[in-house]
């Protein structure tokens, strides 16, 4: 099956970056496909490098990134939602005159047509969020 | 379809309106706050059991052991799932409509 | 690309107080480029968006009200809105925006796009739908 998922919140304040990422898991571990990870809204804040969570808590943004290696995920995080909450790649920086960048690795910012095309591509969508 | 609930419904409406809108034979799948619509002797538990007579109703182990619920809370017939059950109900229903 | 899937947004949340009434419509009026069949769903707190005379100035937050009437230039025409969401609101069809769309098929007829369904009819509308999304 070839999933894609969308996710609506941002990490800790909602549980939904946390069971998008289990979801995933896993989708992964019962050798499912995960066509692309949709960060949306508030969303789009998993997508920071510049989080410092306590030490003895999950760190939500590197879990992101790991998995994305591990499993050479697409993370998408939302272009227009980006903007708005200042997430930022070297391209967006540049673009919109900011002096520097947050884009956490393995996160990439595109437009929401990324969403749309999640959709079609996949058989299955699901959102997490509030 | 498969529908899934993350909202407690003394939070939100969302449980009401799923039950609302859904139809006979559907999957619903209760997971984060929306665990605590699966508790038993709640002023919501009449809505979910009067469900439970034509849709199947699940919840997510992690979510009720996290908020410290054990199955003998919970609404008979109501089915607890892990993560690996979510991916199973994913799969078997073609469509899935996750109400937030 | 093979056949067009059925989109359906489902809008809940009230306009205003959270984000997701405008980025939802954001989604919509981009996907449209997509060529998929695409229709808006209006339940609970999520009719509050189309009522008429929203006038933001004094919050100094942008009025985007005034976005639902591109939808039907986006050929997204099919804007269900609950019945029993509206009555438990004491809102009628008349406090909501008359938003049209052109039938180039029908001589360019201007139509409405606004469709007070009940309960039932929107379960049924639901269950056609192949990819559901909620704002």
């Amino acid at each position: 099956m070839k999933f894609s998922v969308m996710v609506n919140e941002g990490p800790y304040t909602h549980q939904a970056s946390d069971s998008a990422y289990q979801f995933i898991r896993a989708a992964l571990s019962a050798g499912h496909e995960i066509f692309r990870v949709f960060f949306y809204h508030d969303g789009v804040n998993n997508g920071t490098r510049l989080t410092t969570p306590p030490q003895d808590d999950r760190h939500i943004v590197n879990r992101w990134s790991e998995l994305a290696s591990e499993h050479d995920l697409d993370l998408v995080v939302c272009v227009a939602a980006a903007q708005r909450r200042g997430i930022v790649d070297p391209d967006e920086a540049k673009r919109n005159s900011k002096d520097g960048d947050n884009i956490a690795p393995g996160f990439r910012i595109s437009g929401l047509g990324q969403l749309i095309e999640a959709g079609i591509e996949s058989d299955r969508l699901l959102v997490f969020g509030d | 379809m498969l529908h899934t609930v993350n909202k407690s419904p003394f939070e939100s409406s969302s449980l009401k309106t799923c039950l609302s809108l859904v139809r006979s034979g559907s999957d619903v799948l209760l997971i984060e706050d929306g665990v605590y619509g699966a508790l038993a002797g709640s002023t919501h538990s009449p809505l979910v059991t009067e469900a439970l007579e034509a849709l199947r109703v699940y919840a997510l182990e992690p979510d009720l052991k996290a908020r410290g619920l054990s199955g003998d809370r919970l609404i008979p017939g109501i089915e607890v799932v892990g993560y690996d059950g979510f991916v199973d109900l994913a799969c078997t229903n073609d469509k899935i409509q996750n109400w937030l | 690309m093979s056949k067009a899937k059925k989109f359906m947004y489902i809008n809940r949340h009230a306009p205003c107080g959270t984000v997701y009434a405008v980025e939802g419509l954001e989604v919509v009026l981009i996907g449209a480029a997509f060529e998929q069949d695409v229709c808006m769903a209006f339940v609970g707190d999520g009719v509050f968006q189309l009522k008429q005379d929203q006038d933001t100035a004094d919050t100094g937050m942008k009025n985007f009200s005034p976005a639902y009437r591109a939808l039907g230039d986006y050929e997204v025409n099919r804007l269900y809105v609950e019945r029993e969401s509206l009555e438990e609101r004491g809102l009628t069809e008349d406090d909501l925006m008359p938003l049209t769309w052109e039938d180039e098929d029908d001589d360019w007829a201007e139509k409405p796009s606004i469709h007070i369904v009940d309960r039932a009819q929107l379960s049924d509308l639901i269950e056609e739908q192949d990819i559901l999304l909620n704002f």
